[in-house]
């Protein structure tokens, strides 16, 4: 056991620290601010050029083939800059690489990667959330094409994305939508496929949603009505959506894909600094709100830590993902909790109150990837392994 | 970076589980069983564990904290009924100031058990707490001031009670009353300084920190099985969501309070005094939250049965209270960090 760096991580912190020093883009904190969202692509392309993204991930797709490890440190360092955090499409990686063909992969990995290609997840429909395999979207063969018809909600950047990584239902017979009926010929998660869909084409309409901290560029609902996708861009077999979905979902779910440590770790540090500069100001709880934001951020780090060292010996954590997801989400909402406890009465009097924002952004965790009521069937069933009936 | 066990810690964790589960009480009829008792405590000292922080050949102790934390970490788990981390932690303050314990030594705690014991006079003037002390009589180790630093002097106490007078039915507290003689030791060859003693005290939270995360993976252990098993409207109550989504908290509580508490052991030894000492108060203030969550929800799980005296779990739950508050509880380490990290003082309102 060593927390330490080897000689190639400290190597690689010193040149990134230096690197942050003098090209930290100063965005505001991430999820509270219109403007992060609308630059965010520029920041990860100046991380992914400068050779600081993608570090786990295949240097032929323009990764740089490193150990996971090395994203604790981009964490740590982004968190300590006050920069951005990385760009969250671990999961998408994850899932374009374990079921896209070889020709697949070639076409898509290096754009994603880089960021100059920026993509969007269809999954979720106004009916099918928890219950995602009920979702109706449809793909029908049209010579060399699939013609999409459906409704996508829920889905982040789509309104600056060039691609979506979209579910939806190629075979006929399989019944989306409530329950399953008895002639259902085959299962609902069975007739499902993926696909890479072109944004820009006449037949999707984007409608932005606005969420509760006031933010509207991150989520949006897409629909798409007669769009069309050449039947290459299939990623997977023909019914293989519903494994490359729980691929990319349990991978969605771990805080070491994600990197929202960084992002933690560094609004913890703003309301130390906040209380620090005039401790008499505060109370005893708002104090003891931050030092426990803290402690749980430390804890999420660790975590990281471990779930990514676990991953040298190529442990595949299945289910385990939940119990990360579990734990990420309390420590955003201890965060989110701390800084409304910190901005005390400015943040009923002013609906512009940063920490008002952060507060209202952390609701969201326990239900984005999976709610929290669905991590937590998944760590009682199919980890402590208690009996269904 | 690579927090996976070595070979030789993995070795350690696979060995120490299972002679804790082999020989520690399965129910709480096995605490009155002291052949059982006999056989866990000479198998925790043939071992060689109690001498883990002992002087190694070059002066560093024979073994690292994370060491010491897997045993705490497996005697935790099957609520071992043996002393370990007593005796280990007076050895450990021994070796600092060049002086052996002698055998059955603890360190002697003053109220409310987070700081070693602090003496001035020729007799103690405030009764003293012997934390985790074997059977017999005890001699409880404590601080006198000298110069910069501090010397090792000792008070003995005599075995007072069984142990079932005690919270926690698995580990004694022996209270040493005001007024008893306080001894010298002699041949001591260090002056212990602040640093030494911020290096104990990461030692002591990283230690305590582990038996919590142990003692939550065992009840966890007992409580899932029965979940499995008792039967209500005609299924298992495990079944039930509501009791299912109480067991999944607990779990990944019970894995948070792990990574954290990994990390502190390992600091021990590795990072400057004070930044061990932060990492244990931070596991501390986890794994204390996290124990008492869990440990009630063992109870809660439990229903009618887990409010009894015969069902094991409250075998935990006292161990889970005593570890918390030795060393300092999760609301006193929070209060630390914000004096450490916010300027704020104990005194504030």
């Amino acid at each position: 056991m060593d927390f330490r760096d080897s000689p190639a991580e400290a190597e690689f912190r010193d040149r990134l620290r230096a690197w942050l020093a003098a090209n930290n883009p100063g965005l505001p904190t991430s999820s509270t601010d219109d403007e992060y969202w609308a630059r965010q692509a520029e920041w990860h392309t100046a991380l992914y050029d400068a050779g600081f993204f993608g570090l786990s991930w295949p240097a032929r797709f323009g990764g740089h083939d490193l150990p996971a490890v090395f994203d604790v440190i981009l964490d740590d360092e982004l968190a300590a800059a006050g920069a951005p955090p990385r760009p969250s499409l671990g999961y998408l990686v994850q899932g374009i690489s374990t079921h896209g063909s070889n020709a697949i992969q070639e076409r898509f990995l290096p754009g994603l990667i880089s960021g100059r290609e920026r993509w969007c997840q269809g999954f979720s429909e106004p009916d099918a959330g928890s219950d995602l395999a009920s979702l109706r979207t449809t793909a029908t063969r049209d010579g060399d094409e699939y013609v999409i018809d459906g409704h996508k909600i829920w889905t982040s950047y789509s309104d600056v994305a060039d691609w979506c990584l979209l579910l939806a239902r190629t075979d006929a017979g399989s019944a989306g939508g409530g329950a399953a009926s008895p002639h259902e010929r085959v299962p609902k998660h069975k007739g499902l496929s993926a696909f890479a869909v072109p944004m820009q084409q006449p037949g999707i309409e984007q409608r932005p949603l606005r969420m509760i901290n006031g933010i509207t560029n991150e989520f949006g609902q897409v629909l798409f009505d007669g769009a069309r996708v050449s039947a290459a861009n299939m990623i997977g077999e023909p019914g293989e959506g519903w494994r490359l979905a729980m691929t990319i979902v349990s991978h969605e779910r771990e805080p070491g894909e994600l990197g929202y440590v960084a992002r933690y770790a560094k609004t913890v540090r703003q309301l130390e600094e906040n209380v620090c500069a005039d401790p008499s100001a505060f109370r005893r709880d708002q104090c003891e709100a931050v030092s426990w934001a803290y402690v749980q951020t430390e804890m999420l780090r660790l975590h990281v830590c471990r779930r990514l060292s676990e991953r040298l010996d190529g442990v595949d954590h299945g289910p385990g993902g939940s119990i990360d997801k579990l734990l990420m989400t309390w420590v955003e909402q201890s965060v989110g909790s701390a800084a409304l406890a910190v901005s005390g009465a400015r943040a009923v009097t002013d609906g512009d109150d940063e920490a008002l924002k952060v507060y209202l952004y952390s609701r969201a965790q326990s239900v984005m990837g999976g709610t929290s009521q669905i991590q937590k069937n998944i760590v009682a069933t199919r980890i402590l392994g208690l009996p269904t009936v | 970076m690579d927090t996976r066990d070595t070979p030789e810690q993995a070795e350690l964790r696979r060995a120490a589980r299972q002679l804790a589960s082999r020989l520690g009480p399965a129910t709480v009829a096995d605490l009155a069983d002291e052949t059982r008792a006999k056989r866990l405590a000479v198998a925790v000292r043939d071992a060689g564990w109690l001498e883990l922080r002992d002087v190694g050949q070059e002066g560093p102790p024979l073994a690292g904290g994370v060491e010491v934390a897997i045993v705490a970490d497996a005697l935790g788990a099957a609520v071992g009924d043996v002393a370990f981390a007593g005796p280990v932690l007076a050895r450990d303050l021994a070796r600092r100031a060049g002086a052996t314990a002698m055998e059955g030594s603890v360190v002697g705690f003053s109220s409310p058990l987070r700081d070693a014991a602090l003496v001035t006079g020729a007799v103690t003037a405030s009764p003293i707490f012997g934390v985790d002390a074997g059977d017999g009589i005890v001699a409880a180790l404590v601080l006198v001031p000298d110069a910069e630093g501090f010397r090792l002097a000792q008070v003995r106490g005599e075995r007072t009670g069984g142990p079932t007078t005690a919270t926690d039915l698995t580990r004694n507290v022996r209270v040493i009353p005001a007024g008893t003689p306080v001894h010298a030791i002699a041949g001591q060859t260090r002056r212990l300084t602040r640093d030494d003693l911020a290096q104990w005290s990461a030692l002591g939270l990283a230690v305590t920190s582990a038996d919590l995360v142990g003692v939550m993976r065992g009840v966890l252990d007992v409580t899932v099985a029965y979940a499995s098993e008792r039967r209500q409207f005609g299924v298992p109550v495990g079944s039930f969501q509501a009791v299912q989504h109480l067991l999944a908290d607990a779990h990944c509580l019970m894995e948070g309070s792990l990574s954290v508490a990994l990390h502190a052991s390992w600091s021990v030894d590795n990072r400057s005094p004070d930044d061990a000492c932060e990492a244990g108060r931070i596991a501390k203030a986890y794994c204390a939250r996290a124990a008492r969550t869990v440990c009630e929800t063992a109870v809660q799980v439990h229903g009618g049965i887990g409010n009894t005296w015969d069902c094991v779990v409250h075998v935990y739950l006292r161990r889970a209270l005593l570890s918390s508050q030795w060393f300092g509880d999760d609301a006193a380490q929070l209060a630390e960090l914000q004096e450490l990290r916010l300027g704020a003082t104990r005194g504030l309102s």
